[in-house]
C-alpha cells in the first residue's frame, strides 16, 4: 500500500474536481480555505481528507470573502494556498482577489463555472465568468486564468496555475466548468520527479535592506514571509517599494499600477499557451476553450472530411489573451467562429483583434455545450 | 554636541512612517502605546509577531508597528489572520482594528473566529463611530447619539461587544477605556500569553468627530466622561456591562481555557500520520 503521504502516481479513472484537488497537492499546495458550493464542493471534500495527510490545512470558512482572505494570510505565512468555488462565491471573492493583486500574493482560485447570473443553474455548466476573471475586482490589474477542457487538464493546469501564481506573485485562476469538473475520465499522474514545480522567488539581500515591493528585472519582487525576521509591511493601499502607503502621490500610483499590469503583459509570451489543430492552411478558424473546445475539435475534423479547410485554436490561457496569434489568424482566414456557453464574452476579445475578418458567434446556454454538428453548421456557413 | 538618544520603545515603531495620521486628542495613540508597552514587558520576539489591521483610523496601527504587518481590506483582518495562524501556529497574531471594521462589515468573521477558537488576539478601538470616513454611525454608536448619518439621533441599538465576544466563545474578554492605561497594558499582556481567541475592547475618544457632534469637543472632555462614568466590575455578567452617559462598565469578563482550533487541527494531523505509519 502506498504511504498516505504520496502522490497518486499512476493511471486513474477520476472526476475533474478530484483531479484538480490532486493537482493542487502535487503542486505543493498545503492550505485550502473554502465554502461549499456546487459544482466545486468535491474539491473541498477531497482536500479535507487529503490535506491533513500531507500535514496541510483544510478549513471551511464562514463565506467566500473569508476564504479568500484566509488564503492570502496563509500565502503570506509561507504556504501555497488555494480556494475553490463557483459563480456566486467567485463574486464574493473579488474583493480580496484585488487585495491579492495589490499585495502580490501568490494563490490559486478555482472557479467551476455554472449557469448564472446569481444562483442561476447550480448543476449545469457555463462559461459566463470569463470576463469576471479578468475584470471582476475594481481598479486596473492583469492576472492569469487557465481553462481546462479535460480531467487530465484539471490536474495539469491546477499545477500550472500554482507555478504561474508563484512566478508572478499573482492570484492565478483556473476556470473549469461543471462538465469537466464532474465527468470521469482517464487521468495519469506523473511521478513526483517528472513534475515541474515552481516556488516563489526569495529575498537575497540582508534583512535590513529588504524592500518587499522592489521588483527585479522581470518586474516581480522577491517575497519574504511572515516570521522570517524581515519586519515588512504590506497594504491594499497604493504603496511604495517599502510597502508604505502613498495615498496622495500620483507618481506612486502610476508606478505601482503600471508595474502590476506590466508584469503580466510583458511576460505574456512566457505565459500564454494555446493548442492548435489544422490551422496552417485554414480558411475558417474556430476559437474555443473549456468543454466547448472538444465539440469544436470534432466539428473541425468533420469539416475537413467535407473538404472545408477548418482549424481550431484552443485557448488554454484565457488571460492573458493570445491576441497576437488571433490577429495572425484573422489575416490568414476568411472567418473566425467562436462558440461559447455565454452570451458573448471571449468573442469580444477575438473581434478586437480580427479587424476586417468576420467573426461568427455561437451562443449556447443551459445543460449541454454546443454539439459538433451545430459548430460544423456555423463553419460551413462561413466557409 | 548634543547626544542622540532614542526612545527605549522606538524599536517597536516604524519611525520612518511618522508622522501618524491621527488627530490631536485621538485615543488611537494610547492604544498603540499600551500595546508596545505590553510587548516590551513581555519581551516579545518581534520576529514572531504579526500585526494585522483592517481599514479605519485605528487600522493604520499595523503599519506603525515594526513587525511583520498587514493592512487588509475593510473588515477582513480576522479572516486574513486566521489563515496566518493556521499556516504558522508558532506566530503570535494580533489584530488591531475598529468597531466598524470588526463588528459591522467584519462581524461575521469575528463571531466565527471566536466560535472556532482560533488563537488570534483582537484589540478593538471602539470610538462609537466611523472615524476614517468622517463620523458616520456604526454598530456601537449609543442610542440618540448624533453622527453625520444620524443627524436626528441614533435609533439603532448598539452591540455590547464584550457580551457578544463572550457569547461567541472567546476565552478571554476585557473592556477598558484609554484612561485605564495600566490595566489595559496588563490585560494585553495577559491576552498574549493565552492560547485561543481573545478580545479586548478599548473605549477610545474620537474628539475630532464623535466628540464634536456629541458635546465633547476635546480628548480631555471625552476622557473626563470615561473617568466619571467608568466602574470596574470584573467578572460581572458581560450581558449587563452597559455603556451609557452615566456608567461605563469595565474590567475582565471572561478568562478561561479550551483547546485552540490550530492545536486541535495539528493534533489531528499527527494522529492521521501516526496511523498511516503503523
Ligand atoms: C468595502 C469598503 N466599504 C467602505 C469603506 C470605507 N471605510 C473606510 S474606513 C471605514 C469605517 C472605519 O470605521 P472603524 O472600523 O470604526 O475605524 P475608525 O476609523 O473609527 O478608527 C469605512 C466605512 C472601505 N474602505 N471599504
Ligand atoms: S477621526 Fe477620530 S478616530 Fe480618526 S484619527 Fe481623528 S480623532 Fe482619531
Ligand atoms: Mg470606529
Amino acid at each position: 500500500m502506498p504511504s498516505k503521504r504520496s502522490l497518486l502516481t499512476g493511471a486513474h479513472f477520476m472526476n475533474g474536481d478530484v483531479a484538480c484537488a490532486e493537482g493542487a497537492i502535487a503542486a505543493g499546495c498545503r492550505f485550502f480555505a473554502g465554502y461549499p458550493i456546487t459544482p466545486a464542493t468535491e474539491i473541498a471534500e477531497h482536500l479535507s481528507q487529503r490535506m491533513p495527510e500531507f500535514g496541510g490545512i483544510y478549513i471551511q470558512m464562514e463565506d467566500e470573502i473569508a476564504s479568500m482572505a484566509a488564503v492570502l494570510g496563509a500565502s503570506y505565512a509561507g504556504l501555497k494556498a488555494m480556494t475553490a468555488t463557483s459563480g456566486p462565491g467567485f463574486s464574493l471573492m473579488q474583493e480580496n482577489i484585488g487585495l491579492a493583486v495589490m499585495t502580490e500574493t501568490p494563490c490559486v482560485i478555482v472557479d467551476i463555472m455554472r449557469g448564472g447570473p446569481s444562483t442561476g443553474q447550480p448543476t449545469l455548466p457555463g462559461q459566463q465568468d470569463v470576463m469576471q476573471a479578468r475584470w471582476g475586482s475594481h481598479g486596473d490589474y492583469a492576472t492569469v486564468a487557465l481553462a481546462p477542457s479535460s480531467v487530465q487538464e484539471m490536474f495539469d493546469l491546477t499545477l500550472e496555475a500554482f507555478n504561474l501564481a508563484e512566478t508572478y506573485r499573482v492570484p492565478a485562476m483556473l476556470l473549469g466548468d461543471e462538465i469537466v469538473a464532474h465527468m470521469y475520465e482517464k487521468l495519469v499522474i506523473p511521478p513526483p520527479d517528472k513534475l515541474r514545480i515552481v516556488n516563489r522567488k526569495r529575498p537575497n539581500v540582508p534583512r535590513e535592506e529588504y524592500m518587499p515591493f522592489k521588483p527585479d528585472e522581470d518586474l516581480v519582487p522577491p517575497m519574504a514571509c511572515f516570521g522570517e525576521g524581515y519586519h515588512f509591511h504590506a497594504t491594499g493601499l497604493t504603496h511604495d517599494e517599502r510597502g508604505y502607503p502613498q495615498t496622495s502621490s500620483s507618481e506612486a500610483q502610476q508606478k505601482l499600477v503600471t508595474r502590476l499590469c506590466n508584469k503580466i503583459r510583458k511576460n505574456e509570451d512566457k505565459i500564454i499557451r494555446v493548442e492548435e489543430t489544422m490551422l496552417d492552411d485554414a480558411d475558417v478558424a474556430v476559437v474555443a476553450y473549456g468543454i466547448v473546445a472538444r465539440s469544436a475539435l470534432s466539428a473541425v475534423r468533420k469539416a475537413r472530411e467535407k473538404g472545408i479547410k477548418a482549424g481550431l485554436l484552443r485557448l488554454i490561457t484565457l488571460w492573458p489573451f493570445p491576441e497576437k496569434r488571433v490577429a495572425q489568424l484573422a489575416e490568414q482566414t476568411k472567418a473566425i467562429v467562436v462558440p461559447e456557453m455565454n452570451c458573448g464574452q471571449m468573442v469580444l476579445e477575438v473581434e478586437r483583434k480580427a479587424k476586417e475578418t468576420p467573426v461568427a458567434f455561437l451562443s449556447k446556454l443551459g445543460e449541454e455545450p454546443h454539439t459538433p454538428l451545430e459548430i460544423l453548421e456555423e463553419i460551413r456557413r462561413n466557409s | 554636541m548634543v547626544e542622540q538618544v532614542t526612545h527605549p520603545l522606538s524599536k517597536y515603531l516604524r519611525a520612518d512612517m511618522m508622522p501618524h495620521i491621527w488627530c490631536p486628542g485621538c485615543g488611537n495613540g494610547i492604544v498603540l502605546n499600551c500595546f508596545v508597552h505590553a510587548l516590551d514587558e513581555l519581551k516579545t520576539d518581534l520576529d514572531k509577531l504579526v500585526v494585522v489591521s483592517g481599514i479605519g483610523c485605528i487600522g493604520r496601527t499595523a503599519g506603525y508597528t515594526n513587525t511583520d504587518s498587514f493592512h487588509t481590506t475593510h473588515g477582513r483582518a480576522i479572516a486574513f489572520a486566521t489563515g496566518v495562524k493556521l499556516a504558522s501556529p508558532e506566530l503570535e497574531v494580533v489584530i488591531v482594528s475598529g468597531d466598524g471594521d470588526l463588528f459591522a462589515i467584519g462581524g461575521n468573521h469575528f463571531i466565527h473566529a471566536a466560535r472556532r477558537n482560533i488563537g488570534v488576539k483582537v484589540i478593538c478601538a471602539n470610538n462609537f463611530n466611523y472615524g476614517m470616513t468622517g463620523g458616520q454611525l456604526g454598530p456601537t454608536t449609543p442610542l440618540e447619539s448624533l453622527t453625520t448619518t444620524s443627524p436626528y439621533g441614533n435609533i439603532e441599538h448598539p452591540f455590547n461587544l464584550v457580551h457578544l465576544a463572550a457569547a461567541a466563545g472567546a476565552i478571554y474578554v476585557a473592556r477598558w477605556t484609554t484612561l485605564h492605561v495600566r490595566r489595559l497594558t496588563q490585560s494585553m499582556k495577559k491576552m498574549m500569553q493565552k492560547e485561543g481567541f481573545c478580545f479586548i475592547e478599548v473605549i477610545s475618544p474620537c474628539p475630532e468627530i464623535f466628540g464634536r457632534y456629541n458635546k465633547m469637543r476635546t480628548g480631555l472632555e471625552m476622557m473626563e466622561w470615561f473617568k466619571k462614568a467608568s466602574v470596574v466590575e470584573s467578572f460581572s455578567d458581560p450581558a449587563k456591562a452597559e455603556i451609557t452617559k452615566e456608567k461605563i462598565v469595565v474590567g475582565e469578563f471572561v478568562d478561561t481555557q479550551k483547546l485552540s482550533y490550530e492545536k486541535l487541527f495539528h493534533e489531528k494531523i499527527a494522529q492521521i500520520n501516526e496511523r498511516s505509519i503503523q
